[in-house]
């Protein structure tokens, strides 16, 4: 049986050249799909940069973007330059990327925990992030090593505790996890750790502003050092997620079906929970808390481009950038004089709606 | 191709099988019998390698099998579940190269010869009209199929069912066995199905093992181990057995429990 000569009448070579049609034909559709929501996101992160207090023309903005990046010759004078590249670039550029870890990490997580309502928020991993910065932030630990911050490092160690407790106390006596006991769980987890950061908030009146900036769920005031930060957090969960798509993928079997196929469970799994922790964390250390980002994004891809992970992975990287990009610009255009509303709220706004019809939907149930 | 030596198992405290010892040649047909809870699904868990044994070793080709990886073990035994529950509606045809994964490179894309693999299994098992659909919409006979276009795409040379058409009609048993049979002929696949169905493994297996009280009970080809006695003891119920006319196999009839037989029952219920 190994190494065989595999027959191939003519219904053979048939069947196989319509199989791999069809295949072809879903491996151009996600191409375009790609192609599209990268002009999309290129086309963003310019227009997004131009919008602001300050008037800037487009034309100017995209002036100083290319002069920056060595395209052309300078022309704009230092203020103009300093708002355009120190401060409205990098922060599209960082909700870009925050959008992309949040939506990945909520793939992850739905696909690894075969939940529907699971996402970095829901089954509170974020809120496991934002207590273990808040730790960091009252302990004084702060400053920077080597460029690299000690607190993504906090955020991580949150974001696996919380995970392990959520995952401890959904478990049942069979060792199944149902997905009412989970979200239920990632409930009392996040309530009770926002508690604990209630807690150190009050005790703690010196760190109390610094907190309550980190977690806020907010880009306000960040820059190209946070994009620093987060970088090797979001390239090291999206690469290790990704090199597990096709386990990803398998995993929806369940347990034993995939340990017959030849996946090494427990090795995968730990894997994956830990790119997924990793893409919050470092999304959390440098934003706070933003929510539901990670439920929405991989629901609208699924119904789009179908349920294989690999591709949902990197669809959904892409649209999390480009939807999280204009949730910040509306964070800080949509209130008249000036006042910059936290991003988290515009998401909340959005995407509480969305987490409601899913729970109510029969569609949905049907899908899963 | 599987030997099994001194082999115990169990969950927890609680011993299922103890002391088991067997062989089973390249190409058999073997069919795993016994009363409920008496370690069926056990066995399979054991053998294909999800439940660690407590003592003893299982060899498959002459490899013990916690010390092949979980790939190579993929590729050399394939099992079918009772039912199969999948969450994501990939179309069936995926489900099927799913079953490439022990053979596939890490990262390497897929190959035709996968495909080709997986549209033979899905011929074999006459699934192919079904390539395109959606795994949740399928029926529960097709699903069942697509499990086991899925397993033998896998190329596996052992093959374990654990109670897989239990669930289907009869027709659907009869289908998937007469597949199991053809390539148990053809190919040389060996076999092991835990059934509940008496009569669907005495038409389909070649050699019978009967589970009971934590052991095996009688093991051997099927026209010497099927008979009224055994099966009177393994099931605690009397039994017929007689020579089908047409089709030569011994086919088992149950007989009603004399009142005596009810009350030793109801008695040994009242005492635990």
């Amino acid at each position: 049986m190994k190494n065989p000569s595999i027959s191939t009448g003519i219904a053979g070579s048939l069947d196989l050249a319509a199989a791999r049609k069809q295949r072809q034909a879903g491996t151009r559709r996600f191409t375009a799909a790609l192609l599209a929501l990268g002009m999309g996101l290129a086309l963003s992160v310019g227009l997004a940069t131009g919008i602001g207090r300050m008037d800037i023309g487009w034309h100017t903005a995209a002036a100083v973007i290319l002069g920056k990046l060595g395209l052309s010759t300078p022309i704009a004078d230092r203020t103009t330059e300093v708002v355009i590249w120190g401060i409205r670039l990098s922060r599209v550029v960082l909700s870009g990327l925050v959008g992309a870890s949040l939506a990945a990490a909520g793939v992850v997580f739905q696909g690894l925990l075969l939940n529907p309502l699971a996402d970095p928020f829901t089954i509170g991993v974020s809120t496991g992030a934002a207590f273990g910065v808040a730790l960091l932030v009252m302990l004084g630990v702060g400053g920077s090593f080597l460029g690299l911050s000690p607190l993504p490092l906090g955020a991580l160690a949150g974001a696996l505790a919380a995970m392990v407790a959520v995952l401890v106390l959904s478990r049942e006596s069979g060792g199944r996890i149902r997905k009412e006991s989970l979200i239920l769980a990632g409930i009392v987890v996040s309530t009770f750790l926002s508690a604990l950061i209630s807690l150190i908030k009050s005790l703690d009146e010196e760190s109390l502003s610094a907190i309550v900036f980190w977690i806020m769920g907010s880009f306000s005031g960040r820059g190209w050092i946070h994009v620093g930060f987060l970088l090797p957090y979001a390239a090291l969960g999206l690469g290790l997620a990704f090199s597990c798509h096709r386990e990803l993928d398998i995993l929806a079997l369940g347990e034993e079906q995939s340990h017959h196929l030849g996946v090494a469970v427990s090795r995968v799994r730990l894997l994956l929970l830990l790119g997924a922790s990793l893409l919050t964390a470092g999304a959390v250390s440098v934003s706070g808390v933003i929510g539901f980002v990670g439920l929405v994004v991989p629901h609208l891809v699924r119904v789009l481009a179908g349920p294989s992970h690999g591709r949902l992975l990197v669809l959904s990287a892409f649209t999390g950038a480009l939807i999280l990009i204009w949730a910040d610009v509306v964070a800080r255009v949509l209130l008249p004089g000036g006042q910059e509303l936290p991003v988290g709220v515009v998401t909340a706004l959005l995407g509480g709606p969305f987490f409601f019809y899913l729970l109510k939907s029969r569609r949905t149930r049907g899908m899963w | 191709m599987i030997r099994v030596e001194d082999l115990n198992l169990g969950y927890g405290e609680r011993p299922v099988l103890t002391g088991l010892n067997f062989q089973v040649n390249p190409g058999e047909f073997v069919g795993i019998l016994g009363p409920n809870g008496s370690g069926k699904s056990t066995l399979i868990h054991a053998l294909s390698g999800l439940l660690p044994a407590r003592s003893g070793k299982i060899i498959i080709k002459d490899r013990h099998l916690d010390a092949l990886s979980s790939r190579l073990r993929a590729q050399i035994l394939a099992v079918v579940p009772q039912s199969s529950e999948v969450r994501f509606p990939f179309p069936c045809l995926e489900i099927v190269l799913m079953g490439r994964y022990p053979h596939r490179k890490r990262l390497g894309s897929l190959t035709d010869e996968d495909l080709l693999w997986a549209l033979k299994s899905m011929r074999r098992t006459t699934t192919v009209h079904l390539q395109d659909r959606p795994v949740t919409e399928v029926s529960g006979g097709e699903g069942q199929r697509v499990v086991i276009a899925r397993a033998l795409a896998q190329d596996p040379q052992i093959l374990l069912l654990d109670e897989a058409t239990s669930s289907l009609d009869v027709r659907k048993k009869l289908e998937i066995f007469e597949i199991l049979k053809i390539l148990n002929e053809t190919q040389g696949l060996t076999v092991l199905c835990a059934m509940h169905d008496l009569n669907l493994a005495a038409l389909y297996c070649r050699r019978l093992m009967f589970i009971k009280d934590g052991g095996i009970f009688r093991d051997g080809p099927t026209e010497e181990v099927f008979t009224p006695d055994i099966l009177a003891q393994v099931y605690g119920t009397p039994m017929e057995v007689i020579q089908h006319p047409g089709h030569h196999r011994p086919y088992a009839v149950m007989l009603p429990l004399t009142p005596g037989e009810l009350e030793e029952n109801l008695s040994e219920v009242a005492q635990a």
